[in-house]
């Protein structure tokens, strides 16, 4: 079932300043296709919980509309959408026992008492439930309510799954954890999922494309590949990762590439965002992992820098080098450091980077 | 309301406008989406403009309009006789003292029982209880027999002859006693929110008990202070019964003025008058403190309540705090203990022989005011707690237009005297369209919409601790605005119900301020009696009927809370985890 978001925006009146509105969505569009998962991701506060509520309907858009499947449902209330939302507190009903709690859509449609308790032991076997028939909420550890939440909300078999922010309240294990299940579940029924988090990490994990917002507006929308390696901007490139911004300018372009010098070298570059012009200067998007740092006696290439920290983290060490001249700085990251050897601050090195791990920005 | 409208002109000005309609367009039709949300907003809407605005309506008109023309003749006439100003007087500075004072009380009663490790805390609960479960009157009755003329101690232990317990002495005490219970409970409830770690931490920051008291624990307690001092004024204001018993010809109070001005010299119009000048003060204490003083409100408390350790009271302080709580309570044994001794005693101060005739008297001649309380009471008090639960969910949890307009309207009568509300009711019902005067009805609907304010408060704040996702998922999943109210919302809601439903009721057996404008030969209340008993001098008979009342009351109570602790004992443990 696909969900269609046409110009969605929707402004809060501040009750203490009426006279100022406060804009949570500014004209939102997204197409979200059958079976997909889809994630919104974003700094709190950039309206993705917002967007989350009026698919759901629990908030009506300034303007715009919503669609599922075609269908405006942009006055439908929440309790005729066919939409089923996780909620970030669970919102188990306290005095429900757990059967009753993920029965409890059935019971509203009006389903006989002995198909509801076999589909119920379904989907509690499917969720890790099995024992916990007639458990009461208070009875249930944080990732067992979890299960609850996300039980009663596919038993409906609704047109649209939505979560919100459903693993803020669990220990980071748990959290790694749920959100592979909770990939699979929803891969297992191939319903269309809408994912509000403020986690990359999970967001990668759980999404076939992440929407990135900020401040309101979508700011790009493509698979955790695209999103994290072709950022359109460098909200996306910062929030998502961590990235180095260096300086370039462009000497030629063509319809497959376009050749920049940096520093003292020249690259060509086959991935870019914008429209990079000759002679533009153009920021070139380079993750630490791709930068490769080496011992450097050379005095100037434009790339040099003296290591300033390190941090040791096990699997890797993050190193941060100073630029000699200008006031930036790199961010670099090695792996397996036993085998690769370490750099001590006060070390003069150079960094340098394959084309195909860089990406040019060409913005305004 | 106000900033809807101007939330127009912005949009407007932007040239926006379209969004705006649209959107409000959409939000009619959500509701209209939801017939039932839509007739339910309707029908409570309507009832508390008839039932609460209209009569204070009519009261101000009569005040102001006299023979279909705006005049201020009655007005004139009340400002210019010295009496009426002299009544207006002692009302303000009877609430004034009477806030101050019984605040003070209630702030010894609430720190000694919060902040101190004392013995007999539950016995001291009890006794700040009991005034709040007892007919307004008492404290003054009680006062008569035993510091009036033919007084246990005054005449009895100390043989004087010719005292002057009537006017403001003998009321202030009646008063205090009767209200202190009030600011107890406001002052309980902010001292437990005021978390004991601040005070941890100003004792660890090197703060001396006094100081950590005065600088840290005194200031966080000033909004809740300034709230029971409001609370307070507006009740001592409105009360009608202490007054009446005890304020006597030389000191006269405006209530009692405004009602002895319809009974005595039947001058509705004045009477009117009267109230509508008790409503002026009132309201503007009401608005300070809803609109000012609960906006100031300290949050203090977030997450887990600590256990506190009591250490802001060293021992000689806590002794005296234990004396002065002590002196308070056995005081107001004495007065309960009066009215029951009078109840048996055979003529209260010169023939203290016990008996029975008394009982035998209520139970015959005033037997049908029994009944008629029970019935009235009964009837309205569970209708008044399921509206006060409706309206309490649409504030709290729906959007609509007007729904700033119906809390403040179904909350008035916490603030409009009831002598205002009574003299409102013959005035708006004793007449076609609705003709209502000397039915039970009247009286039924009097109470219902009285008391709601009791069940609006309880649900609100049990609606505030409800998150409201827990009913937003069962909209999600499929419910509407019935079965989410019934299914979930309802149940959840239950224990305050059930509180907000025993107060209902206290209050409904206690009330005599608007009740006694409306009683007829009909229907009768066991609190006019006892006002009528007191009036003609039958003491023992007003203790009698006393005592039967308060009886009745506590037996209510505890059979409400059996029956709460029957069906709901599961679920407790459930609720106290929100």
């Amino acid at each position: 079932m696909s969900v269609k978001l046409q110009n969605i925006s929707k402004f809060f009146s501040d009750p203490e300043h009426p006279d100022k509105g406060v804009a949570a969505v500014v004209d939102c569009n997204l197409d979200i296709l059958e079976g997909e998962m889809v994630t919104l991701l974003g700094p709190s506060g950039c309206g993705k919980t917002t967007t989350l509520r009026v698919i759901s309907g629990f908030e009506s858009p300034t303007s715009g509309s919503v669609y599922i499947d075609n269908d405006d449902v942009t006055s439908t209330p929440p309790n005729k959408r066919d939409t089923s939302m996780v909620f970030q507190s669970y919102a188990i009903f306290p005095h429900l026992t757990v059967a009753q709690n993920i029965g409890f859509g059935l019971s509203l449609r009006k389903k006989p008492k002995n198909e509801i308790e076999k589909e119920v032991r379904d989907i509690m076997r499917m969720t890790g439930l099995e024992d916990m028939y007639n458990r009461r909420p208070d009875q249930l550890s944080g990732g067992q309510q979890q299960r609850v939440a996300l039980a009663r909300a596919i038993i409906n078999k609704p047109r649209v799954l939505l979560f919100d922010e459903p693993l803020s309240n669990l220990d980071a294990k748990l959290r790694e954890q749920m959100r592979v299940e909770i990939r699979r579940i929803q891969k297992t029924f191939g319903i269309t999922s809408i994912y509000v988090t403020h986690d990359q990490d999970e967001a990668m994990t759980v999404s076939d494309r992440i929407v990135v917002m900020n401040e309101g507006r979508v700011q790009q929308v493509g698979t955790p590949f695209e999103i994290y390696s072709r950022p359109v901007n460098t909200f996306v490139a910062d929030f998502i990762g961590q990235a180095n911004f260096l300086d370039a300018r462009v000497l030629r372009k063509s319809a497959e590439s376009v050749d920049i010098m940096i520093g003292t070298a020249e690259k060509n570059i086959k991935s870019w965002s914008g429209n990079p012009e000759v002679g533009d200067t153009v920021k070139v998007v380079v993750r630490p992992e791709s930068l490769r740092v080496k011992k450097s006696k050379d005095k100037n290439d434009g790339l040099n820098g003296v290591i300033s920290t390190q941090v040791y983290l096990g699997p890797s060490v993050e190193y941060q080098i100073d630029q000699k001249k200008k006031t930036e700085t790199f961010h670099a990251v090695t792996y397996n450091p036993v085998e690769s050897g370490f750099f001590s601050i006060g070390d003069k090195v150079s960094v340098d980077f394959n084309s195909a791990a860089a990406h040019i920005l060409a913005e305004g | 309301m106000s900033g809807c409208s101007l939330g127009v002109s912005i949009i407007m000005k932007t040239g926006e406008i379209k969004p705006y309609i649209s959107r409000k367009y959409r939000e009619l039709r959500i509701l209209l989406g939801d017939p039932l949300l839509f007739i339910v907003i309707a029908i409570v809407g309507i009832s508390v403009i008839l039932f609460i605005l209209y009569p204070l309506i009519k009261v101000i008109l009569s005040g102001i309009v006299i023979n279909d023309r705006f005049s201020f003749s009655i007005i004139k006439e009340i400002v210019s006789s010295w009496y009426l100003r002299q009544a207006f007087r002692n009302s303000i500075i009877m609430g004034v003292t009477t806030a101050a004072l019984g605040t003070l009380v209630g702030f010894l009663f609430a720190f000694t029982l919060a902040r101190t490790d004392i013995p007999f805390k539950r016995f001291f609960n009890i006794i700040a209880i009991i005034p709040i479960v007892s007919p307004p009157f008492i404290g003054a009755l009680s006062i008569i027999m035993l510091f009036g003329n033919n007084g246990f101690i005054t005449a009895g232990v100390l043989g004087l002859s010719n005292v002057k317990i009537y006017g403001f002495r003998g009321l202030l005490v009646a008063q205090v006693v009767t209200f202190f219970p009030v600011a107890f409970i406001t002052l309980k409830g902010v001292l437990d929110s005021i978390s004991p770690t601040l005070e941890d931490a100003a004792l660890d920051l090197g703060g001396s008990r006094w100081n950590v008291f005065r600088r840290v624990t005194l200031p966080l307690a000033v909004p809740g202070i300034a709230s029971a001092m409001l609370v307070l004024f507006i009740e001592t204001l409105a009360d009608f019964g202490n007054p009446l018993v005890l304020a006597g010809s030389r000191f006269p109070i405006l209530s009692v003025q405004a009602y002895l001005e319809i009974t005595g010299m039947y001058n509705l119009p004045k009477g009117a008058a009267l109230s509508l000048i008790l409503l002026v003060p009132s309201m503007t204490a009401y608005i300070i403190q809803k609109y000012w003083v609960s906006k100031h409100r300290y949050i203090t408390v977030t997450g887990k309540p600590t256990s506190s350790a009591i250490k802001l009271v060293n021992k000689p302080a806590k002794w005296l705090l234990f004396s002065g709580t002590m002196l308070v309570s056995l005081f107001v044994i004495l007065i309960y203990l009066t009215i029951l001794w009078g109840a048996f005693a055979k003529v209260w101060g010169s023939d203290n022989s016990l008996t029975l005739r008394h009982f035998g008297y209520v139970l015959g001649v005033g037997f049908e005011a029994v009944l008629d309380t029970l019935v009235i009471a009964g009837i309205s008090t569970p209708i008044s707690g399921v509206l006060g639960m409706v309206i309490a969910f649409l504030i709290v949890r729906k959007r609509f237009i007007g729904r700033g307009a119906l809390e403040f309207t179904s909350m008035l009568s916490f603030a409009v005297p009831g002598t205002v509300i009574g003299i409102g009711y013959i005035l708006a019902f004793n007449r076609p369209p609705l003709v209502l005067t000397g039915t039970l009805a009247i009286l039924l609907i009097n109470f219902i919409y009285r008391y709601v304010p009791v069940g609006i408060q309880s649900g609100v704040a049990i609606l505030q601790q409800i998150d409201p996702s827990i009913e937003e998922a069962a909209i999600d999943l499929g419910a509407d605005s019935r079965k989410t109210f019934g299914r979930i919302t309802l149940p959840l809601m239950v224990p305050a119900f059930f509180s907000g439903l025993i107060f209902a009721f206290v209050r409904a057996m206690t009330a005599i301020s608007a009740a006694i404008f409306l009683v007829s030969s009909n229907w009768q209340l066991m609190t006019v009696q006892i006002m009528s008993q007191v009036e003609s001098g039958r003491l023992g008979a007003a203790s009698a009927f006393s005592v039967i009342l308060v009886g009745i009351i506590t037996a209510a109570i505890l059979i409400i809370r059996w029956f709460l602790h029957l069906r709901f004992s599961g679920m407790q443990g459930s609720e106290l985890r929100f």
